[in-house]
């Protein structure tokens, strides 16, 4: 399992760039991946969005799918795409700290 | 009697009351199955009819010849499933209770949930080979089509067989040289995936496949609405893509029942355990097939290597033992890629697919990840397998899991 530094903090991440492990997030981190993401600033916006994925995966880090957050956490897909451009399921989970939504096998 | 319902007698309830029909002590057992519609579908078959390759001889066959003497078989809509109570109510105001429910209710597309695709233009300028009717239709429409450009589009994942665009377009590449056309007809695939396919490995080679067809793919391409008059299917992102031919994989869900029973997550699928397909909620229900939210392909391959791991659980199960987390994901599937070729992919929930042969290591006779005719026999092969071995629960020679030896890893960074 590979490992990088993120915010000054090392984190575990799998070949994918994904983090494997969810406690090893914290906000500094997500500020970080997202510029890195090109999202910018996140807004309160954003980070409802990034809590209520934090809290859907729950300790398992199963990172909820774009239909999931746009049915549950009053966001819709419009503004997931404007918040998260291109990808938006998988950038919020990258920035969440989360593995890779499922939706797609 | 211990009484075992099934819901669905497609393919993975068909499977189940067959492979159980042999496992379980019959003077023990009542078995049931429900299912509204008396016809079964060969859906990999669907792939084939717009290309008149297959007709409707191939894919269609009554479901009441492969549901095993002595279970009862119920032609009736479901109404709904009372978990609570153990029972489910059908269409005709009956209840039928349970020990043991198998919900094999599967999925289908939902063309409705996509503005401007089921409308007007639905069976002209658009169409969909994900049912017998639409593939039927298509068949009409391309005898006489005079060329333009083709648009094949994913609205959403996970949808049954995540290969079948792929090689839909394929198909769709032959059939147009063979018709003396190719020069006249353009070839796009907008999917909602950042390349060709789920995986890493397999995504670079089909994509290469694609290319040297010259099949464009317009990836992260996440259909808002159709356009159906200025023919043009519009992204969230306020992308544009313009077609002639729409050829569209409407969204894929699980069935209405499950939903309306409080089992099913927002695409109507059932949260069970990915190795033994209990439910999450429920001691007494298991999911089967594309109607479980499982990380796997929604396939007729995966339900079968389910199937296959499914059947001894459950009697160990009945008798009072833990399950054992015996399904990895399993899956293999021909892919067709045309002029009489073929790829297959074999993988699991942890492995991708990888280069190589099966399934003998290093023999084959099947080429993994690479076009061969061989992959292209064993896929039309499969049609008898599927109607004569498959869904009566026989064996395959080929085992449930996969296995490592005959895959190519060195490879890998290739």
């Amino acid at each position: 399992m590979a490992t990088r530094t993120i915010a000054g903090k090392t984190v575990q991440v799998n070949e994918e760039g994904f983090m494997t492990n969810p406690s090893e997030w914290s906000k500094e981190i997500a500020v970080e991946i997202a510029k890195e993401e090109g999202v910018g600033e996140l807004t309160p916006t954003h980070w409802k969005v990034i809590e209520f994925c934090r809290q859907d995966a729950g300790n398992g880090g199963k990172a909820p799918t774009l239909r999931r957050i746009t049915s549950v956490a009053g966001v819709t897909t419009k503004e997931m795409f404007a918040l998260f451009p291109k990808g938006p399921a998988k950038k919020v989970a990258r920035i969440s700290g989360l593995g890779k939504p499922e939706g797609c096998v | 009697m211990k009484k075992l319902l099934i819901l669905g007698a497609g393919t993975a309830g068909t499977m189940v009351a067959n492979r159980l029909c042999q496992l379980l002590d019959r003077d023990e057992w009542k078995m049931t199955v429900v299912d509204q519609h008396p016809t079964h579908y060969y859906q990999p078959g669907f792939l084939f009819l717009p290309f008149g390759v297959y007709t409707k001889y191939d894919v269609v066959k009554p479901k009441r010849d492969f549901i095993p003497y002595g279970v009862e078989l119920i032609m009736a809509p479901i109404e709904i499933i009372e978990p609570e109570q153990n029972r489910v109510r059908l269409g005709d105001g009956r209840y039928l209770d349970y020990d043991f429910l198998v919900i094999a209710t599967g999925a289908d597309i939902h063309p409705e949930q996509t503005p401007g695709l089921a409308e007007h233009e639905w069976g002209k300028s658009i169409h969909t080979f994900y049912s017998y009717e639409g593939a039927q239709a298509l068949f009409k429409h391309l005898r006489t089509w005079k060329g333009g450009r083709m648009v094949v589009n994913v609205v959403d994942n996970p949808i049954k067989c995540p290969v079948a665009p792929l090689e839909f377009l394929m198909l769709a590449d032959w059939f147009f040289h063979e018709k003396g056309m190719r020069d006249q007809v353009e070839l796009i695939y907008a999917t909602p995936l950042p390349g060709a396919f789920t995986k890493p490995i397999a995504s670079k080679l089909l994509g290469g496949i694609l290319e040297q067809k010259n099949i464009k793919v317009v990836p992260e391409f996440m259909v808002e609405h159709v356009d159906p008059d200025a023919k043009k299917i519009v992204s969230f992102d306020e992308q544009e893509v313009a077609y002639d031919l729409l050829v569209s994989v409407p969204l894929n869900m699980g069935s209405e029942v499950v939903g309306k029973s409080g089992l099913g997550d927002e695409l109507n699928y059932i949260a069970v355990d990915k190795h033994t397909f209990l439910s999450d909620n429920y001691d007494n229900i298991f999911v089967l097939g594309d109607a479980a939210a499982i990380p796997t392909s929604k396939a007729g391959s995966v339900a079968h290597f389910a199937v296959d791991t499914f059947g001894e659980n459950f009697v160990r199960y009945t008798e009072g033992q833990e399950l054992q987390p015996l399904f990895d994901g399993h899956a293999n599937c021909f892919i067709e890629s045309g002029f009489g070729k073929g790829v297959l992919i074999d993988f699991n929930y942890d492995q991708e697919p990888l280069p190589g042969r099966y399934p003998l290591p290093g023999v084959g006779p099947f080429s993994l990840l690479e076009e061969s005719e061989p992959n292209h026999w064993g896929k039309l092969m499969f049609r008898w397998m599927y109607w004569n071995i498959l869904l009566k629960g026989h064996e395959l020679p080929l085992p449930a899991h996969m296995s490592m030896n005959g895959k190519w890893l060195s490879k890998q960074a290739a």
